[in-house]
This record gives structure tokens, C-alpha cells and sequence, in this order.
């Protein structure tokens, strides 16, 4: 398999499992915390690395995972009994932990192996590069990056939760109030989701960096909300959109030689802005053409 | 007088002290330092006071998305044109800057995308746009990277004559065009129907509020960077909340919480190597946003949950007294003493806190306990006790006869209500209702004691 395909399979599993948690986040309306979680791991994965020395991913993601649940409690905190507005509660949140994470990494540069063009853009081009390696009885026999297993996973642990989870997630996003008087722990469910978008986060993070794991989360799930009103289609819809954004992003970085998560990101906008025009129901073409007619008065009579 | 020895020690150790960071940053020996302190606390300042009406507008989080679209802008303007030229950088980011508030704008007005979505794809998409030009700039080499990269995570310390000039022009800018539409942001931030109403051209105040934002985003950039840059416009504002009720004073206070931050932020990096400017400045600003959180005195979450707890205390030893007072009118015989076992039945409170209330009780002279371990009131405690069966009595009466409501649904709310009304209101009542002397359900209302 050559490197370009290594590297669209990758950014079509990053997507995939982001996309499938994304679209809750979305419907939610809490789009914003998955920018939030993305930006707050940071101090996380450097504690990380600064305490087990090593890129480990067991680690990286405990880390991650804890800085991530902090955050959406920090938020829920300062917003309950600090009556803040749930949007600033998450910018002070956010911002705060990030900060911390920017003063960990200039304090231990040289100390650890993590450098900040990582953490930002990620380093999709050069994970065909580090291999996934077994212990077995002839040696070490690598198989295939090491990011492609990694991501694989995550988008498999995702695919279980959203398919295990559906009627629960489904209710809960639609109507949390409902939810609650069905008996469903709507803080449980909302803990764990965001329990999977830290997770998802760290998976993806390697390979496309902090902010970019953003665009996946939020845009393919959103280009799909504009084009159906099931929550099954809106899943596959925006795992496809997802897929395509990884092959076109590719495409567009490798035409310009520039980072290919961030071409990604760009395809998953350019997809956004064509369903923002021609979606059949909810595209502002259809809605140009489709628009009330001004009626005059004598006409009606 | 102390030994000549003991001197010679403090001396050398004033010398040192003189010698520390902690002393040399403040004799602002180099240009430098006054650069980058002065850089910082006029960033600190804008951004804390324009932060404030996006804060009212519930559109803390603009700030985030309108620094990530500043990005493909100030890539552009390196690719045009390779200089560092900050008036050039600048307009390049305030004019994607622009285009992304527009963006945003447009996605919540003409597609039924949410404002937290709009947000988050201009905050991505123009991010990763911005991602690609930068890096095609790396790749082909044309310009240095060192150069952009600063842009991220901002590098105050590098902060040079012509930038703070930028900065400071910018910070007046804003500062009077505040001034000039104070009433207007005002009136917009609190009651955007309103306004409307009123026949403010709305959208267009909106709209220059947004390019007020964007300007800070855009000065803020080359000081703290892209992420950091939302935190100096969210959290002095939210700070500020904590201490007032007033928009003048939020104003004034949240300038102040970004400007001391922003002293602080260059003092502490000034302290050693690799601490950069940017996240010490954000790290201030939350510690003083913590600060505020916790103690601030009417707002804040340390005297809001005393003050609960206040009147929790006050409540349970109101509802022993008037339960205690109950008792006594159904056997015509106040003074009778009552069990512990009484009480829990009657209020259903749990045990620990019925013990401790009543010790505090007797502890003020309202009961008395024999020498049985049985309580009964005293006379304080007696009329206090009248006093709040009165108003529960009144207040019911007032709910059936004035508001019509039934009998049996106007219980809880005097419960509640017995706790809270005053002498003033108690004489009101009355003369609503004509001195009554029986309640909804038949009981007798006790004579008010003191009216």
C-alpha cells in the first residue's frame, strides 16, 4: 500500500470516529465543547509524556481523558454555582487548562519528545512512517502504521458506543427532559459522551493535530444535519462526507504541498458550503427559490 | 542598635534583593521591558473592556472563533508579502477576521445550523485554511516560519516600538468608539428586542460591535496568540460580573482585571527563562477570575452558599418554633413541654439537624429545656412563635380570599412565604383584609404582638 493511501485511510478513520460522536455534540448544541475538550487536553498529553518519558498510548490518553472530563465538569461547575453563562464558563475553562498545557511544554521542551508544529497540525504525512510493531516468537513483525491501528480502534470503540447507546444518546439529545422522566441518567450519558469526544480527540490528535480534530468533530455532522432530519442517516451521512473531506484533502494538500489535516479540514468546509447552497430541504437556494410570495391586498380579494 | 555583623548580613542580602528579577523589573532598566509590560496591559485593557459586551451578548466564544480566523488572513499577508510589516499582518487579519464574523452571521441567519455550530466551522475551517497557506509558505520556503509561528502562541516578549505604537493607536481607537456608542452597546447587549423597538438600527450596531472585536482579536494576536486571545476577552469580563450590577462599573473593573493581568503576565516572564508572556497572562486572569468566583461578596459562591446556609439555619429554627407553638394550641396549653420524638414527627427533619437547632434555641433564650430532656418555649420564644403562625395564617387568607385560590393548595406557599414577610408587609395584610381573626381553615390567627 503506498504512503498517500496509508495517509487517506487515516484521515478517513479520524473522521469517521469523530464524525460519529460529532453528530451528538452538534444536536446537543455543544459544539463549542468539542473545540473546549480539543484545546484542554493539552496540559494532559504533556503531563504525560513528562511522567511515563515515553509516547506511549495508554498513558496519553488517561491523561487526555481526565484533562477532558475535567473540563466539561469545570464547565457544568462554574456555570451551576457560579450562575456563569454556559459559554463563558467553557471559554474561562478552556483557555485556562490550554494556557497551563503552553507553559508545561515551554518549561519541559528538551525534556520530552513533543513539539508544538505536532500538537497544532499533527503529523498525518508521517505516520505511514511508524509502524505498529508485535512481539512474536521471530522477532518484532511490523504491521501497518502504527495510527491506523490506533484510530481504527477508537472508530470501532465508537461505532460500539453510538450502536450500543443509540435509543439512550438519541433521547438524550432531542430531549434531555424526556430523557430524565424515562428514568435515563441524562449526567451519565452526557459524562460518557464526553468520556468518547476525549478519547476520539487524543486518537486523532497524532495524526491531525489540536485544532483540526475540531473541524472533524463539528463540520462533516453539520453538513449532514443539513441534509436529513433522521439521526441514523445524519450518522451515515456525515461518516461519508467525512471519508470524502480525507480523499479531497488530500488531494488539495498534496496539489499545494501543505499540510494535509489542514487540507482535510478545508474539504470538510468546502463540502459544508455546497450543502449550505443546494441541501434539497434546507439549502439556501431551495429556500431562494421556494420563498413566500408577496401577495397584495386586491390580489387576495 | 544592632551588631555591626547582623548589618553587613542584611546589607549584602538588600543587595541581592536589589539584584533579583523580582527588583530589577520595576527600575525598567530596558526599553525592552516597558515595551512589552506597556504592550500587554493596553491588550489587557481593550480586550477586557470590548470582552464585556460580547460577555453580555452571550457570545463569549466569538472571541475563539473570530483568533482562529484571523489565521488564513495573517498566512496571506506573508505570502504577499514576506515582510513583518505589522500594519500589513494586521489588515490581512482583520479583513478574514471580518469575513469569518460574516460568515458566522450568515450561517445562523440563512441555514439552520446554531450559533455553536456556525461558530465552531468558522472556527475550524478558516483555522485549517489558514494551516494550508502557512504550510505551502514552510514547504516552498519563500518566507520564515519563526515569523508566523508567533502569531499562535504570540510572543509578547518580542514585542518591538513599532508594535506597541500599533497597539496603543488601536487601543485609543476602541477605546472612544466605546465611549461614543456606550449607550447604544448597552441598550443592544441587554435588550436587543428592545433596541429594535426603538428603531436603533440594530444590525448595524451589531455589526460594529463585532468589528470591535474583531480589531482586539487582531491586536491581541501577536501578544497571547490565537487560543489565549478568547480567554483575554472572556474571562476579565466574566470576572467583573462577579462584582457589580452595573455596566459603567463592570466596564471599568474588567479593564482593570485585563490590564493587571497583563502587568502581571510580563512581570512573571520577566522572572525567568521560558516562561512565555502569552499563558502567564491567561493563567493571572483566571486566578483573578477564581478569586472573584469564590469571595466576591454578593455574586460570588463562598458568601452566596453562607448566606443560603443562613437562611437554612433561620428556616429550621422558625418552623421547631411555630410547630412548638402548635402544639400548645391544641391542647389550649403553651406551656406544656414537648419530646424530641414530637418534633421529627411533626416537621419530619432529620435528627441531627433538629438537635442542633434545638440546642441553638435554648442556646438564645427561646427554649427552655427541663430537666427531662423535654422543651418547651419560653416567653421570647412563645411570641415569636404567635407571630409566625400569624403571618402563615394571613398569608392564606390573603391567597383565598384576594386570589381565590383553594384552601387546600395554599399551605406550602405561606410555609414558605411565613419566613420571609415583614412588619410592613403584616400591616399591609391586615388592612387588606380588614383585621381578620380566623383562617381559611377555621384556626384562630394569634394577635400580632408588636403592630
Amino acid at each position: 500500500m503506498s504512503d498517500g493511501l496509508w495517509i487517506i485511510l487515516i484521515g478517513a478513520l479520524v473522521a469517521s470516529s469523530c464524525a460519529l460522536v460529532g453528530c451528538f455534540l452538534v444536536l446537543r448544541r455543544l459544539s463549542m465543547l468539542g473545540d473546549a475538550i480539543s484545546h484542554a487536553v493539552l496540559p494532559g498529553i504533556v503531563l504525560a509524556f513528562f511522567f511515563s518519558g515515553s509516547r506511549d498510548i495508554l498513558p496519553m490518553m488517561i491523561g487526555a481523558g481526565a484533562m477532558g472530563l475535567l473540563t466539561a465538569w469545570l464547565t457544568d461547575v462554574l456555570s451551576r454555582f457560579g450562575k456563569l453563562q454556559n459559554d463563558a464558563a467553557m471559554g474561562v475553562t478552556f483557555t485556562w487548562l490550554f494556557a497551563i498545557g503552553v507553559i508545561l511544554v515551554s518549561r519541559f521542551t528538551g525534556q520530552v519528545d513533543l513539539d508544538v508544529d505536532c500538537v497544532l497540525y499533527g503529523e498525518i504525512e508521517y505516520a505511514p512512517f511508524t509502524p505498529m510493531e508485535w512481539m512474536t516468537s521471530n522477532g518484532l513483525v511490523a504491521l501497518g502504521p502504527r495510527a491506523v491501528w490506533l484510530v481504527g480502534f477508537m472508530t470501532l470503540a465508537n461505532l460500539a458506543f453510538v450502536v450500543l447507546g443509540y435509543k439512550y444518546l438519541k433521547v438524550c439529545a432531542f430531549d434531555s427532559a424526556l430523557a430524565a422522566s424515562m428514568g435515563i441518567n441524562v449526567t451519565l450519558w452526557h459524562y460518557v459522551l464526553m468520556g468518547f469526544v476525549s478519547a476520539t480527540t487524543v486518537a486523532a490528535f497524532e495524526s491531525v493535530g489540536a485544532v483540526l480534530v475540531v473541524a472533524m468533530l463539528i463540520v462533516p455532522p453539520n453538513t449532514a444535519y443539513l441534509l436529513t432530519d433522521r439521526l441514523s442517516h445524519m450518522l451515515i451521512l456525515s461518516v461519508l462526507i467525512g471519508a470524502l473531506s480525507s480523499v479531497l484533502g488530500y488531494g488539495i494538500a498534496y496539489t499545494i504541498d501543505g499540510s494535509t489535516a489542514a487540507g482535510i479540514a478545508v474539504a470538510a468546509g468546502f463540502f459544508h458550503l455546497l450543502a449550505v447552497f443546494f441541501a434539497p430541504r434546507y439549502g439556501v437556494l431551495v429556500r431562494f427559490l421556494h420563498r413566500p410570495k408577496w401577495i397584495s391586498p386586491e390580489e387576495q380579494v | 542598635m544592632l551588631p555591626s555583623k547582623w548589618l553587613a548580613l542584611l546589607e549584602t542580602y538588600r543587595a541581592a534583593a536589589m539584584d533579583s528579577p523580582w527588583v530589577t523589573f520595576f527600575q525598567f532598566n530596558s526599553v525592552n521591558v516597558i515595551y512589552v509590560t506597556l504592550g500587554c496591559i493596553i491588550l489587557g485593557m481593550t480586550a477586557g473592556l470590548i470582552g464585556s459586551f460580547a460577555f453580555l451578548r452571550k457570545r463569549s466564544l466569538l472571541g475563539d472563533a473570530m483568533s482562529h480566523a484571523a489565521w488564513p488572513g495573517i498566512g496571506a499577508a506573508f505570502m504577499l508579502q514576506g515582510a513583518k510589516d505589522p500594519w500589513v499582518i494586521l489588515l490581512g487579519a482583520l479583513l478574514s477576521c471580518w469575513l469569518g464574523a460574516m460568515v458566522i452571521e450568515g450561517l445562523v441567519r440563512y441555514t439552520r445550523c446554531k450559533e455553536d455550530s456556525a461558530l465552531g466551522i468558522v472556527l475550524s475551517v478558516f483555522f485549517g485554511l489558514g494551516t494550508l497557506i502557512s504550510t505551502h509558505i514552510q514547504h516552498t520556503g519563500n518566507a520564515d516560519q519563526a515569523g508566523l509561528n508567533k502569531f499562535f502562541f504570540g510572543q509578547a516578549a518580542a514585542l518591538v516600538k513599532d508594535d506597541v505604537m500599533v497597539l496603543g493607536c488601536l487601543g485609543i481607537f476602541m477605546c472612544l468608539g466605546v465611549l461614543l456608542a456606550y449607550k447604544e452597546f448597552k441598550i443592544v447587549s441587554f435588550d436587543p428586542d428592545f433596541a429594535q423597538a426603538t428603531g436603533l438600527p440594530t444590525r448595524w450596531i451589531s455589526l460594529a460591535l463585532a468589528t470591535l472585536i474583531v480589531f482586539a482579536v487582531c491586536i491581541g494576536l501577536q501578544v497571547v496568540g490565537v487560543v489565549l486571545m478568547a480567554a483575554m476577552l472572556v474571562t476579565p469580563a466574566a470576572a467583573a460580573r462577579y462584582w457589580t450590577e452595573r455596566l459603567s462599573v463592570m466596564l471599568f473593573l474588567a479593564a482593570l482585571i485585563g490590564a493587571f493581568s497583563g502587568f502581571l503576565g510580563a512581570y512573571i516572564s520577566y522572572l525567568g527563562p521560558k516562561m512565555p508572556t502569552g499563558p502567564w497572562m491567561v493563567v493571572a486572569v483566571t486566578t483573578l477570575f477564581l478569586f472573584s468566583f469564590f469571595l466576591a461578596p454578593k455574586r460570588g459562591v463562598v458568601p452566596r452558599l453562607w448566606r443560603m446556609a443562613l437562611f437554612r439555619k433561620k428556616t429550621a429554627r422558625e418552623n421547631v418554633l411555630r410547630s412548638l407553638y402548635k402544639f400548645g394550641e391544641s391542647i389550649q396549653n403553651w406551656d406544656a413541654p414537648h419530646t424530641l420524638a414530637d418534633l421529627v414527627q411533626a416537621r419530619r427533619m432529620a435528627l441531627p439537624l433538629l438537635r442542633r437547632t434545638m440546642a441553638g434555641l435554648v442556646q438564645d433564650g427561646l427554649l427552655i429545656e427541663t430537666s427531662q430532656g423535654l422543651y418547651q418555649l419560653s416567653d421570647t420564644g412563645l411570641k415569636r412563635g404567635a407571630r409566625l403562625t400569624r403571618l402563615h395564617r394571613l398569608w392564606e387568607l390573603y391567597l383565598t380570599s384576594k386570589l381565590e385560590i383553594a384552601p387546600d393548595h395554599v399551605h406550602d406557599d405561606a410555609e414558605e412565604i411565613e419566613h420571609i414577610l415583614t412588619p410592613e408587609l403584616e400591616r399591609r395584610l391586615v388592612e387588606e383584609l380588614d383585621i381578620p381573626k380566623i383562617d381559611p381553615h377555621g384556626s384562630h390567627i394569634p394577635a400580632g404582638g408588636t403592630s
